[in-house]
């Protein structure tokens, strides 16, 4: 048995590739009345993918290719949640997207494409294999995001995302390049032992590490690379704002963890301080810019800017703790509450939304309690999470990235991170305020489909129960973390 | 049994039951669910003062599972003599508040009762806590019921009020989650509270750990000068909400001095008592001040409570028993006469929807029945001897007078202070002609009025003239917390 020819590591990214082939071709001769029956096949090779995740599940790290790719416990779980965050961003637009036109094929084929770059980034062991993943993501997003044709700010918004997307991964292939050109290999393994050996000029990587990291934060939006988080949030049609909100998330985690933690270990000194750089700035511009926002999108792009900062913290303890698997799988944790969180809000947002009205605005949610108590609740749930409030999961999630900068004794940047999150908290407490202490302007009534209105109630409720639970998912971090590096 | 976790969850699954079954058009049964709930809630805790040991300062009726092993923290469950009173008289005075509602409320009645029971759950859980994280969790979960309450329920200008104390809290707190995380930390992985109490700690680190408690509890007591939040939140809020912020939530941050920077920064506790003791006197002379000029009645009592909080936090800095028990007492008896207060209040308010002094006047004349019972519950807020008022503040000055003379002399200006702004107060509404059509067509309080107020009556009384069943329950705890803190952990 030779295990450079077994399929089994790729074999859900194979699965996923074929099916949407096949999906591509059935779309051709389905009439528009049956496009429900792509929608069914999307979500059903999500299923297969998340049924092939569980059913071939190995603790074991298995390599491939050459140690191109590696199948270990964390690309089991990252990709896990990235199905499940796909699927219900599906199941929550069904009635937006043909409201408007975009129950195509092309919707459902983009997304399994983006979703297949997302797998592949999260796989990859290589930084040809990394940069490849990253690629087919984004061209797929801008593609989506461009897929309002005639909406001006679509199509703006499309535009930034493509310059500077392309900017960024310039960045990227540059800062790979120098790595190469120092280490004299594109395998992650590889770089980590020659750097180690002190083969390699350490200048030359650091120069190209500076790349490296301007690339992944551009991706992740972090300030001061975040300028085109809130157009392309607000001008992309809301489920592509989820879509991009969610599933790269947890890619551009992966991406940290691959090429920070694994490769460039020894250059910990140096990555840490520029996470640390990117990560105050975010929690503080993305809070405090996220309050004077009045478009709901825009106030959540914000908020995902601080939020990726606060995911950022947990990296940054890699510095000088004793066990820096701590506070990876504090972030792991974070990037995964962030992700179940996200879905909800903009979930919220296509629910209530309807033919020729976007509920996009803050103004939308006023008085939602009258409307439908259920959903105001839900919100609820939705907006102390991202606050950080107990009973929610994002109480845990703050609590354990806050414990790593501490563990580490970095105590002014805890400060600074509860300081933020109490500014965070002023505009999400609006949003509360705007559902139940407000007369609601808009009193038409909520319909939303039965699967739709099931798995959004799920959605929100998972936050609580995680909230009261959380344990599971932490142990579940840190056991794939450690079996993984 | 497990009476701590059932005081928890009792008057939760109550709350989230009202929820679920709540519709417009099913107003009693929403009632009934909520008084039944607030009774049982109630019930439970009696358990723990009739199977309470008097001979030990321990914990008892500990609870101890695992909740979060990767960060090694617990469920872990325990009262003692200075918190089990707490746990009855939050379950007490959900009773009061349900009932205080019952007709009053008519928009979203079932979201309205089930948040004061879910609240009333999750402050028994901040009492009960003995791991950092359980407390708080319990501590920033029982914001959201206030701020909904405040803000749907409230005055005028609830959205502020609402914002501001869910912010202002917030920020207290924060800086103690650092703190925790730093304990939790040098004590080589634990988040058990009492484990804390033996941790030697350096006099600098100490400081900072006081001052990031500090924040938290005395944003919530709250003391002078970060008080600013409660004027605004006790006017706007509902009647309801007014109760349980005065009679039980200010009390969460002088517990949380006992629990919490007492026994686990003495030594910084002691070199910085006398700021305490300053910020106390300034609350309870300064704001005795402010308090004598408000127009508006809940404002009053509002100022009225911080200064008699005031009180609280002096005793509890004097390092002796009679000091720490004259606080704790003070604490109780508080929560009896401010929540009544603030229920004098909404029987007029709701008749008048007013809160200005100056629109009453000859109250007296049209509510005679009111006027005695609100007498009774203005001479406790005073002091008079005979009510609960008196047995805190008198102890409390003399141990002050203990420590120094002046100490006590200033501690005592209160007693003519509260006198002086409850009294004012107590005349221009209640005596005097009548002031005017609407004061003349007043009508007196109910029966469900009337034996709300009793009830409470009775207890005022009960304590004021026999206050032994209380202190003995804190007595053995006080005593070992003292013993704790007299130790150096430099």
């Amino acid at each position: 048995m030779t295990p450079e020819f077994s399929l089994y590591p790729v074999l859900r990214e194979v699965v996923l590739l074929a099916a949407v082939s096949l999906l591509l071709i059935v779309d051709l001769f389905i009439s528009d009345d049956n496009r429900h029956v792509t929608y069914w096949l999307t979500q059903l090779s999500l299923l297969a993918c998340a049924a092939l995740t569980l059913a071939t599940f190995k603790a074991q790290p298995v390599h491939a290719f050459s140690n191109m790719v590696s199948d270990d416990w964390m690309s089991d779980v990252l990709k896990f949640v990235s199905y499940v965050a796909v699927s219900l961003m599906l199941f929550f637009s069904r009635d937006h997207l043909k409201a408007r036109g975009l129950f195509r094929g092309e919707f459902f084929g983009l997304t399994l494409f983006a979703l297949l770059g997302v797998m592949v980034q999260i796989s990859a062991n290589s930084l040809l294999i990394l940069y490849l993943g990253l690629e087919l993501m984004s061209l797929s997003l801008y593609a989506m995001v461009a897929m309002h044709r005639d909406h001006r700010q679509s199509s703006e918004a499309a535009m930034k995302y493509f310059v500077l997307g392309a900017l960024a991964s310039g960045l990227l292939l540059y800062g790979m390049s120098m790595v190469y050109g120092a280490t004299g290999t594109l395998d992650l393994n590889g770089i980590f032992t020659a750097i180690v050996g002190g083969k390699a000029n350490t200048s030359l990587l650091v120069f190209g590490l500076v790349f490296l990291v301007s690339g992944v934060a551009f991706k992740l939006g972090a300030v001061p690379y975040h300028m085109w988080v809130p157009d392309v949030y607000d001008g992309a049609p809301t489920p592509v704002t989820l879509l991009i909100g969610t599933a790269p998330k947890l890619a551009a985690f992966a991406f940290v963890m691959r090429l920070l933690v694994s490769g460039l270990q020894p250059l910990v000194a140096d990555w840490h301080a520029m996470l640390l750089i990117l990560s105050v700035l975010s929690m503080i511009i993305g809070n405090l810019t996220a309050i004077a926002q009045t478009s709901f999108k825009r106030m959540l792009a914000y908020s995902t800017i601080a939020n990726m900062g606060y995911m950022l913290l947990g990296f940054v303890a890699g510095i000088s703790r004793q066990d820096p698997l701590i506070g990876y799988a504090a972030s792991m944790f974070y990037a995964i509450a962030y992700v179940l969180t996200t879905v909800a809000s903009f979930g919220v947002i296509l629910l209530l939304s309807r033919t020729g009205f976007e509920a996009d605005k803050l103004d939308d949610l006023k008085g939602l309690n009258q409307r439908s108590p259920w959903y105001a609740f839900l919100v609820m749930l939705v907006m102390f999470s991202l606050a950080g409030v107990p009973l929610t999961i994002g109480f845990f999630a703050k609590l354990t990235v806050i414990e790593s900068v501490i563990g580490v004794g970095y105590y002014w940047l805890a400060v600074v991170a509860v300081l933020t999150s109490l500014i965070g908290a002023f505009y999400y407490l609006r949003i509360v305020k705007l559902m139940y202490f407000d007369e609601p302007v808009d009193t038409n009534a909520i319909a939303v489909r039965g699967d739709a209105h099931f798995l959004f109630s799920v959605n929100g409720l998972a936050l609580l129960v995680l909230g009261c639970v959380p344990q599971p998912l932490l142990a579940l971090c840190y056991k794939a973390l450690h079996a993984s590096f | 049994m497990p009476y701590l976790t059932l005081s928890i969850l009792i008057p939760i699954v109550a709350g989230v039951l009202i929820l679920a079954l709540g519709r417009a058009d099913r107003l009693p049964l929403v009632r009934l669910l909520a008084l039944l709930g607030a009774l049982a809630g109630f019930a439970i805790t009696i358990p723990l003062y009739t199977k309470f040991n008097l001979a030990t300062g321990a914990m008892q009726f500990e609870e101890l599972s695992r909740w979060i092993a990767s960060y090694n923290i617990n469920y872990h469950l325990g009262v003692d003599g200075i918190s089990v009173l707490f746990v009855l008289l939050n379950s007490f005075t959900t009773i009061l508040v349900v009932w205080a509602g019952w007709v009053v409320i008519d928009k979203r009645p079932a979201q309205y009762y089930a948040a004061f029971l879910i609240q009333s759950g999750l402050i028994n859980g901040v009492f009960c806590s003995l791991d950092a994280v359980l407390f708080y969790f319990f501590f920033e979960a029982m914001l959201i019921p206030m701020y909904l309450i405040i803000g749907a329920w409230g005055g005028p200008n609830r959205v502020y009020a609402a914002m501001k104390f869910f912010l202002y809290t917030m920020l207290g707190s924060l800086l103690m989650l650092v703190a925790l995380l730093y304990l939790f930390n040098v004590s080589g992985g634990s988040f058990e509270i009492q484990a804390w109490y033996q941790l030697p700690l350096s006099h600098k680190v100490q400081v900072l750990l006081f001052f990031a408690f500090f924040m938290a509890f005395a944003v919530k007591v709250p003391m002078w000068p970060v008080h600013t939040w409660l004027p605004d939140a006790h006017v706007e809020a509902p009647t309801g909400g007014s109760v349980i912020l005065a009679a039980i939530t200010l009390k969460i941050g002088a517990y949380g001095f006992l629990r919490f920077i007492l026994p686990i920064v003495p030594d910084a506790s002691r070199t910085l008592s006398g700021f305490v003791i300053a910020l106390s006197l300034i609350a309870v002379i300064y704001i005795g001040f402010v308090a004598l000029v408000q127009k508006d009645m809940k404002k009053l009592i509002a100022y009225s409570s911080i200064s008699h909080m005031g009180f609280v936090t002096l005793g509890f800095f004097l390092f002796s028993q009679l000091g720490v028990e004259g606080g704790l007492v003070q604490m109780i008896s508080h929560g009896f006469v401010s929540a009544a207060m603030f229920l004098c209040v909404g029987v007029v308010y709701d008749r008048m929807h007013s809160r200005q002094i100056a629109d009453y006047g000859g109250v007296i004349h049209t509510m005679p029945r009111f006027a005695a019972l609100f007498m009774l519950f203005a001479m406790a807020n005073s002091g008079l001897p005979a009510t609960s008022g008196f047995v805190g503040e008198f102890m409390v000055i003399l141990a002050a007078v203990k420590v120094n003379f002046w100490l006590g002399f200033g501690a005592a200006v209160t007693l003519i202070l509260g006198a002086a702004y409850t009294l004012w107060m107590y005349k221009r509404v209640i005596f005097g002609k009548v002031a005017n059509p609407n004061v003349a067509a007043l009508t007196d309080v109910s029966t469900r009025e009337f034996w709300l107020l009793a009830v409470v009556a009775f207890a005022v009384l009960a304590m004021g003239l026999y206050p032994k069943p209380f202190t003995d329950v804190m007595h053995q705890s006080v005593a070992d917390l003292l013993a704790h803190v007299a130790r150096s952990k430099l």
